[in-house]
């Protein structure tokens, strides 16, 4: 799209709706938010930049092919769930550091397991958006 | 124990890191897994003695019962001594077999994969840990079988093999699920303190019947056992590993197993002795007519696990004590059979048993090698076949009024086996050596120690069998019995009744093997019962099948999006409305509605207003954002009521949603053609019945008791628990969280769906 305007508030959605999709994701704990939601919103974010500025820039601006994304973000899950295996809790129990970090609050599996998920859906979404994108 | 079970995955899994490099450099270095597990199980040895068992725990899903723990008995032990000492056999001999291949690190993996797996099926004392490593040897054994996957034969037997052993492993998994069902407990341990608790279950029959099936599908058992001489498409290595020695003997195993929890029944003994008396005979005879060496191998090795059956069948402990000793013997000696096999294939380019003479000329350390494995196959003295042949025969003398039927049968299988071994293991290096092979030189020592370390092994336990009697053999029989089981193992047993039947079958053998020439022409003659093989019948089925499912899927999937559509509303419809036939039940309590706000309806307004938007409007995109606005103006309902999660999820979804249709709209071109009336009225007609429908079903579910346990239970342990204020994503990364794991994986095959749906290209001439 030609747009002037849509062109240049995409430049600044883009970071702003990353860091927000980032900010959902960490309070997902406490707050409505989630690995889900946050990943559905970086894959927005994305979105609307490829609309602005056609899919090549886009994919310039990501660097990596997102379709990396999810496999990295599935062994970042299930191995989320493993680390409680070392101490001889079941599959995925949740595990949390004793004192909260600073910005971030508590520090758990489920934090990873979550960005697991963030990752992994940023990954399915912007494969399937690209490759429809690219063969229509 | 977990450790030695698991590092075959770990180590797979690094392969892909570090394979290219080890396979350039130093190939041996793939050994030194199977090699330092051998070395384990054989220091455990003493923990076994007299029948003790090891066993360790690793709490896994608790909740469902399943957990990765172990038990190292004598049956596993022998089991785990094979499978790592083939094993480390295989993995050296592979070195220089595969050398130089571009994906030896590839096939290295999937055998320690394999490897991996075999430990855990034998090792597992949960059922359904079971379950999953013994599926994960049909999968791995599926790569390696199709390791060629270049050549559609191949392909075509991996997935026979794939096919026959998971469908197996599924009925098998039923049977589990009933026995845990019965005995209220998935674990081997326990199952074996109570064995009478299934024995006199009401679902036994099913049960026994059910693991039947998977057995047999892995242990080939007729009509099952078709799958096994067509993977012999694999490369050689994995025919010695997986066919020979390990995977085909895990469903010989797993009747092992259950012989002291369900075994020693009428049904249980009749059905083991029938199947195994019918396989081993019919597989026998199909093994002399073939001229391929592998194809004989193939239908020896069918026919010898038909013997397994069998003898677990007669269940006394004569015949388990022939079973444990026959599964060691026929480890040692067909193992190295396939290997010299792999060995003549690799020098010579030929597998043709009539072609191939006079080796010994040119490889003499092969040729003993084959020449130990075929005497102890025919079960010479000093070699560990004469003992178990022995024992075997005194089993089936011993078993009451069908015993002179049974030896019978036992005798006759044995002599045809003898001709099969021997052609296997004498006929390529005896006589004249032909020209065409007079430049076969001798392979490196890679190749030709593992089958001469067998043999020897053969020898040894063969001539001194009290090395393996107490520390070994002992334990095993004991863990089948289920009770103390004394042996004895001895040479010289005196003249006597079996004495004389060994006598006999040496001496029919060596018979048969003078007179009888292998040549394509009796191979030819077998042609001609083809068409009732069970392989025919099974595969004329699974044709027909896939013709019915490409004309239905033909039918009810055209490609054209809006009749999926109408197809799925239609039938939820008539469903839907079927059930609401008998009567609906709806009650509304006017009092208890909440006050309705002016944003309600405001936001109701809006949503009705771009709902006949969507359907006048002539331009596509006009009409994708009007139902955009549907969705958002749902999202501010989820809002209201205090749902904000849903409705964070349900505008990013409505927001991607008509983002795609905006991608694949923008380039069509605008709305020319309108559907003509009629079809405008029947779709309206379903809208209107679907939409009404679905209101009446809301309105039901308020007469149910709503059950607030499970809210109550998440809403108060989201934070105790799960350290978390908010209960739905608590509930999505903890309380449900291999949901969530799974429903990534789903959202990652979609992606990948989608990608190469979209990236497929069938017409390549197409491309510019």
């Amino acid at each position: 799209m030609k747009s002037l305007i849509f062109r240049t508030a995409s430049t600044y959605l883009l970071p702003l709706m990353l860091l927000f999709s980032i900010f959902i994701l960490l309070r997902g704990h406490y707050l409505p938010g989630g690995g889900f939601v946050g990943g559905l919103m970086a894959a927005i974010a994305f979105l609307i930049h490829s609309f602005a500025f056609g899919l090549k820039e886009t994919k310039e601006i990501i660097k990596i092919n997102p379709g990396y994304l999810m496999p990295i973000g599935l062994v970042l899950a299930v191995g989320s769930g493993m680390v409680p295996l070392f101490v001889n809790d079941p599959f995925l129990t949740g595990l949390w550091f004793e004192e909260p970090f600073r910005f971030i609050g508590m520090v758990g599996s489920a934090l990873f397991f979550d960005i697991g998920v963030y990752l992994v859906v940023i990954g399915a979404t912007l494969t399937i958006m690209f490759s429809i994108t690219e063969s229509v | 124990m977990i450790i030695a079970v698991l590092s075959g995955f770990f180590f797979a899994a690094l392969l892909p890191l570090l394979g290219r490099f080890a396979r350039k450099s130093v190939p041996l270095i793939f050994s030194f897994l199977p090699i330092a597990l051998f070395v384990f199980f054989l220091t455990s040895l003493p923990l076994i003695k007299g029948g003790n068992t090891w066993i360790s725990y690793h709490s896994w899903i608790p909740s469902f019962g399943i957990d990765l723990s172990f038990r190292l008995d004598g049956l596993s032990m022998l089991f785990a001594l094979m499978i790592t000492g083939i094993g480390a056999l295989v993995f050296t001999y592979t070195a220089y077999y595969l050398k130089g291949h571009p994906y030896l690190d590839r096939f290295y993996g999937y055998l320690s994969m394999f490897m991996a797996s075999m430990l855990g099926v034998v090792l597992s004392d949960n059922l359904m840990s079971m379950f999953i490593f013994w599926e994960l040897t049909s999968i791995s054994s599926f790569f390696l079988i199709g390791f060629n996957n270049e050549e559609a034969s191949s392909r075509k037997s991996a997935m026979t093999a794939l096919g026959i052993t998971g469908f197996g492993g599924l009925v098998m998994l039923a049977g589990f699920v009933l026995i845990g069902h019965a005995a209220d407990t998935y674990s081997i341990t326990e199952l074996l303190t109570r064995p009478e608790v299934l024995k006199s279950h009401s679902s036994y029959t099913w049960i026994i019947v059910l693991v039947f099936v998977g057995a047999f599908t892995k242990s080939a058992q007729f009509p099952f056992h078709f799958w096994l001489p067509a993977a012999m498409k694999a490369p050689t290595p994995v025919s010695t590993y997986l066919h020979s020695a390990t995977m085909v003997k895990a469903g010989v195993f797993l009747l092992a197993r259950f012989t002291p929890i369900l075994g020693d029944t009428f049904w249980w003994n009749t059905t083991l002795i029938t199947i195994g008396a019918f396989t081993m005979l019919y597989a026998a005879i199909h093994a002399i007519f073939r001229v391929d060496l592998k194809s004989i191998l193939a239908y020896s090795t069918i026919s010898a696990l038909g013997i397994l059956v069998f003898l677990i069948g007669i269940g006394s402990e004569k015949a388990l004590l022939g079973a444990a000793l026959f599964i060691l013997a026929h480890a040692l000696y067909k193992a190295a059979l396939f290997l010299i096999t792999g060995i003549i294939d690799h020098q010579t380019g030929s597998r043709d048993v009539s072609k191939l003479a006079g080796l010994r000329k040119v490889m003499m350390p092969v040729a003993v090698a084959g020449f130990i494995a075929a005497l102890s196959s025919a079960g010479f003295p000093f070699l560990i076949g004469f003992l178990s042949k022995e024992v075997m025969y005194e089993a089936g003398l011993q078993f009451g009024e069908w015993a002179f039927l049974l030896t019978a049968i036992l005798v006759l299988t044995k002599i045809l086996l003898f001709v099969a071994g021997f052609w296997a293991g004498i006929k390529p290096f005896s006589g004249i050596l032909p020209n065409e092979f007079q430049k076969v030189t001798l392979p490196s020592a890679l190749l030709w120690v593992p089958p001469l370390l067998l043999g020897t092994l053969s020898l040894l336990f063969g001539v001194f069998p009290s090395i393996i009697e107490q520390a070994l053999i002992q334990p095993v029989v004991s863990s089948m019995t289920g009770k103390e089981s004394p042996i004895y193992l001895a040479l010289w047993h005196g003249f006597n009744l079996v004495l004389l039947l060994s006598v006999i079958t040496l001496l029919l053998g060596f018979f048969l093997y003078v007179f009888l020439k292998p040549s394509e022409k009796l191979f030819s003659k077998t042609l001609r019962f083809e068409n009732i093989s069970p392989e025919n019948i099974i595969e004329t089925i699974g044709s027909y099948f896939s013709i019915f499912a490409i004309k239905w899927t033909k039918f009810f999937q055209n490609g054209y999006l809006r009749n999926y559509v109408i197809t799925i509303l239609a039938f939820l419809t008539i469903l839907t409305a079927y059930r609401l036939f008998g009567g609906v039940n709806i009650y509304i309590d006017w009092k208890q509605i909440s006050v309705i706000t002016p944003s309600e309806i405001i936001v109701v307004v809006l949503m009705i207003i771009s709902i006949f938007f969507a359907i006048l409007s002539t331009s596509r995109t006009a009409s994708i954002v009007a139902l955009g606005v549907v969705g958002f103006a749902n999202c501010l309902f989820f809002l209201f009521y205090s749902a904000p999660d849903l409705a964070m999820t349900q505008f990013s979804i409505d927001t991607l949603t008509v983002l795609l249709f905006m991608l694949v709209l923008v380039k069509l071109p605008k709305n020319k053609t309108f559907s003509s009336k009629r079809i405008r009225i029947r779709d309206a007609v379903l809208s209107l019945l679907f939409g009404t429908l679905i209101a009446i079903l809301t309105l039901e579910v308020f007469e149910e008791p709503s059950s607030s346990e499970v809210s109550k239970y998440f809403a108060d342990n989201a934070y105790l628990l799960a350290k978390g204020r908010n209960v739905v994503n608590v509930i999505l990364v903890d309380f449900r969280g291999f949901d969530t794991m799974v429903e990534t994986v789903v959202l990652v095959i979609a992606a990948v769906g989608v990608f190469s749906l979209m990236k497929l290209d069938l017409n390549p001439s197409k491309k510019e």
